[in-house]
């Protein structure tokens, strides 16, 4: 695909992240006769091991408001987030007749009930989940018992796509996801530089629909992206920079994006999709590949409201973020009854008013599409902070 | 015979379900006892003192070392049962958790925040959050704000959860590394030596309380059962966890199995004739316990097997702790052998035995607010049951610790109508499944929270 433009990518995108019907993992299989396309529940997945295996991964992101939920509801209760029941609706209506395969990890207990409800009901899918570990410390024989996780996982996809994957072939996956990754930061690191001229909507777009596509088009189109951008000017507005955070499964709808922006925030760093950019640095492409990869999500992983680390209070790497991105306030946007980001939410809190950083609680669900009262909230927030 | 007309109003309806043996008394002493051993600890510093998690807890460790172990899901239960739960939990919503987060938690903290303990007893600070994290994930948020707000070390004891059949080796190779990586932990805390012959002597301990436990459990297979296994259970559980690697929680069981082994021996049941024999499934309302006890006695249904009663440990299907291998039965017991750490489809698995081997008539799930951990997909559970397997289930909401999620009159409807229609079904021989299924009402949705 050829991109005239950059408006032209972002349009594109957000027609690829609206579309239940995956267009993207279907043109891939069309040109892959016999392919198999594994999805992964958010946050974070070794994406490179099914790569590796020859299988598209996909990351999912629920429904939003494109389909009602008829079925899932009675599955799921009451106080049960969006997403899962729109994933599951999602497969309770033919959605995800295009997936072969899904995988889980240990993010929270409402997700890892999805994953064997969905077993239940679709039994010709190969649908795992892994162990993602949560005490990082040397001594714990953490990195061994993860490398050995991700070998059992290989196996299964070994079997469904009938490919065996080489440590060549990781190590060539790994590279590019490493690639995908640093052109994310890049283009992270453009927005926080100048906010005017990349807007958090737009980022978000061409970022999440990496989530449908292969990574090797997704980097073709960051790295036009990331031309086009420097070329790029925009009017500085009069808008207060923000960290976003708790966003990091559920995804909040890209209207509500706009709208915190409109309302006058320049959102200089946030936890959108955050698996996509979970590694500190690049996972290393030489030595055991394996070893490589469950080493990285032990040692080199940003902090994360879904993972144990004693090393990294998440509160205090928050403030680390605030500062770094040199942001004035804090919204803490989290999806309804996300039960992590509701209990960090104590610790932030806690956090940043112990070192005098404003901050917001927006709750939303991906499902909703009025925002007004949220958009009185921020402008609010926002006039308070500019007239203090 | 247990079953006494109660006295006053409502006493044709609502039959004294509970048995007051010696069970009774024993339990109360051995609580007693613990909670002067946390105060000790507290005023004293001895003995020393670590939070710990019921589900998989690895208690056999600590005893090992002449630690008490601080239970806060225990501390949390007594505040709902004595209904002191609502103003600690409040309290906790002040500071910024959301009326979303489990509530267990929030009265945890909230009691802490408040110097309020169910006893009065004063609660020490511990030396060490060991956070046994076996498929809870609120454990490992529960215990690092404990560990941020008490200024505890934490230590994270991360078990893999249970996704393939049996366990993996690698599984138990990396609990039983962190193992001895806690043992190095509680030798710094107590400064005593890690003792082998201590610790197997604690897991031999657990051995013999599993057995008779388990025996127990298995003795509600008789027609009547002679206890309620979802009610009376939670009696028997809290020495289960407090003294179960000790020799005091040997006594205990073998007089708990002798007493009620009597009463099978008599033909006692629980009601003069037991009408209904369910399993429960789900933790129970601890806020308004004793009125939805009176809401199964009123039908003479007798709970004979639950989930809750496994969720620090699954034995009536055989498992032991190994003295010879006190580590691996350890890492075992975290593992595989809770059913906080097994899946749904275990869980499945282990309530369709329980009404095929327990003899039950039906099925009841009680979905509650606060634990996810439970109750995320409990619908798809009930359309398994009902659809399926064609046992008649009923589906209740409410919560375990808050008492605001508690609709009485709304519950009761629904108990009335689902004993009801099994009742008809029994004198006409009518499609059970079918007529209960349709008592069991509208899915979770159409329900009302009360707050």
């Amino acid at each position: 695909m050829t991109l005239a433009t950059i408006d032209s990518t972002f349009e594109r995108c957000t027609e690829i992240i609206g579309d239940l019907n995956f267009p993207e993992v279907r043109r891939w299989k069309d040109e892959h006769p016999g392919g198999k396309a594994v999805a992964h529940f958010p946050v974070y997945a070794p994406v490179e091991l099914i790569h590796a295996c020859g299988i598209l991964p996909v990351t999912l992101n629920g429904a939003g408001d494109r389909l009602d939920i008829q079925h899932a509801d009675a599955r799921f209760g009451s106080f049960i987030c969006s997403i899962v029941k729109t994933t599951l609706e999602m497969g309770m209506t033919d959605h995800l007749a295009i997936i072969d395969g899904m995988l889980f990890s240990t993010i929270c207990d409402s997700a890892r009930n999805l994953c064997y409800v969905l077993k239940r009901n679709y039994p010709h899918m190969y649908l795992d989940f892994m162990h993602l570990p949560h005490n990082p410390m040397p001594g714990s024989g953490v990195v061994p018992f993860l490398a050995a996780e991700y070998k059992r996982i290989q196996d299964e996809l070994e079997k469904l796509s009938g490919k065996k994957a080489t440590d060549e072939g990781l190590r060539k996956s790994i590279a590019l996801y490493n690639e995908n990754r640093s052109l994310l930061r890049d283009l992270y690191a453009l927005r926080a530089e100048k906010p005017e001229v990349l807007r958090t909507s737009e980022l978000y777009a061409l970022m999440r629909a990496g989530n449908f596509m292969p990574v090797e088009t997704h980097n073709l189109w960051l790295v036009e992206a990331l031309g086009e951008l420097r070329g790029r000017t925009g009017k500085p507005r009069d808008s207060i920079r923000v960290v976003v955070e708790g966003s990091f499964c559920e995804q909040p709808p890209l209207d509500l994006i706009r709208i915190i922006e409109d309302a006058g925030c320049y959102v200089v760093d946030d936890d959108f999709i955050v698996g996509r950019r979970w590694f500190t640095e690049d996972v290393p492409e030489t030595g055991d590949p394996l070893t490589a990869l469950a080493d990285s999500y032990v040692n080199r992983s940003v902090y994360s409201s879904v993972r144990h680390d004693a090393r990294k209070p998440r509160q205090k790497e928050l403030v680390k973020k605030v500062h770094a991105r040199n942001a004035r306030a804090v919204i803490m946007l989290i999806a309804k009854f996300c039960e992590p980001a509701l209990f960090d939410y104590v610790l932030f809190k806690r956090e940043l008013e112990a070192q005098g950083i404003p901050h917001l609680l927006l709750e939303f669900e991906e499902k909703a599409f009025t925002f007004e009262r949220l958009r009185t909230e921020v402008e609010t927030f926002v006039e308070s902070l500019l007239f203090e | 015979m247990t079953e006494k007309p109660a006295a006053g109003k409502g006493a044709a309806e609502k039959p004294k379900s509970e048995y007051r043996g010696q069970i009774h008394k024993l339990q109360k002493d051995l609580m007693t006892r613990w909670y002067q051993r946390l105060e000790e600890s507290a005023l004293t510093g001895n003995p020393k003192s670590v939070s710990l998690l019921i589900s998989g807890a690895c208690v056999e460790l600590l005893e090992s070392f002449d630690v008490v172990p601080i239970y806060p899901e225990v501390n949390a239960l007594q505040l709902a049962i004595r209904h002191e739960s609502l103003e600690p939990i409040l309290y906790a919503e002040q500071m910024g958790y959301a009326s979303d987060n489990c509530a267990y938690v929030k009265a945890d903290v909230g009691a802490m925040m408040l110097r309020v303990t169910p006893t009065g007893t004063k609660m020490p600070t511990p030396a060490l959050a060991l956070c046994n994290f076996v498929g809870c994930n609120v454990y490992t948020k529960w215990f690092e704000h404990l560990s941020e707000f008490q200024q505890t070390p934490l230590y994270m004891l991360d078990t893999p959860f249970m996704r393939t059949d049996s366990p993996r080796k690698e599984d138990v190779a990396y609990i039983v590394q962190q193992l001895h990586e806690i043992v190095k932990i509680l030798e710094q805390i107590t400064g005593k030596k890690f003792d082998i012959d201590r610790f197997r002597h604690a897991v031999q301990c657990s051995r013999q309380v599993e057995e008779m436990w388990s025996r127990i459990k298995r003795l509600a297979q008789n027609v009547p059962a002679p206890f309620d296994a979802y009610f009376d259970a939670i009696t028997l559980m809290g020495p289960l966890y407090t003294y179960r690697a000790n020799p005091k929680g040997v006594e205990f069981f073998e007089v708990a199995l002798r007493e009620l082994q009597e009463k099978v021996d008599r033909k006692e049941g629980v009601y003069d004739q037991e009408r209904f024999r369910v399993v429960i499934e789900g933790p129970p309302p601890y806020p308004y316990f004793r009125s939805f006890r009176d809401m199964l006695s009123s039908w003479k249904a007798v709970s004979v097997a639950s989930t809750y009663s496994t969720v620090g440990g699954l034995w009536e299907f055989g498992f032991r702790h190994d003295a010879e291998n006190p580590f691996e039965a350890v890492a075992l017991h975290m593992l595989e052998q809770n059913l906080c750490n097994r899946n749904m489809l275990q869980r499945y698995e282990q309530i369709r035995r329980y009404v095929e081997e327990w003899k039950a008539d039906g099925l009841i799930i009680h979905f509650v607010k606060s634990c996810r951990l439970f109750s995320a997909g409990q619908g798809d559970m009930r359309d398994y049951f009902t659809r399926t397997l064609g046992i008649p289930t009923l589906y209740l909401e409410s919560d375990i610790e808050d008492p605001r999620y508690f609709g009485e009159a709304q519950i009761k409807n629904r108990v009335d109508a689902y004993f009801e229609a099994l009742g008809h079904a029994q004198a006409t021989g009518a499609a059970v499944a079918h007529a209960s299924s349709q008592a069991a009402g509208p899915s979770a949705q159409n329900l009302r929270v009360i707050d």
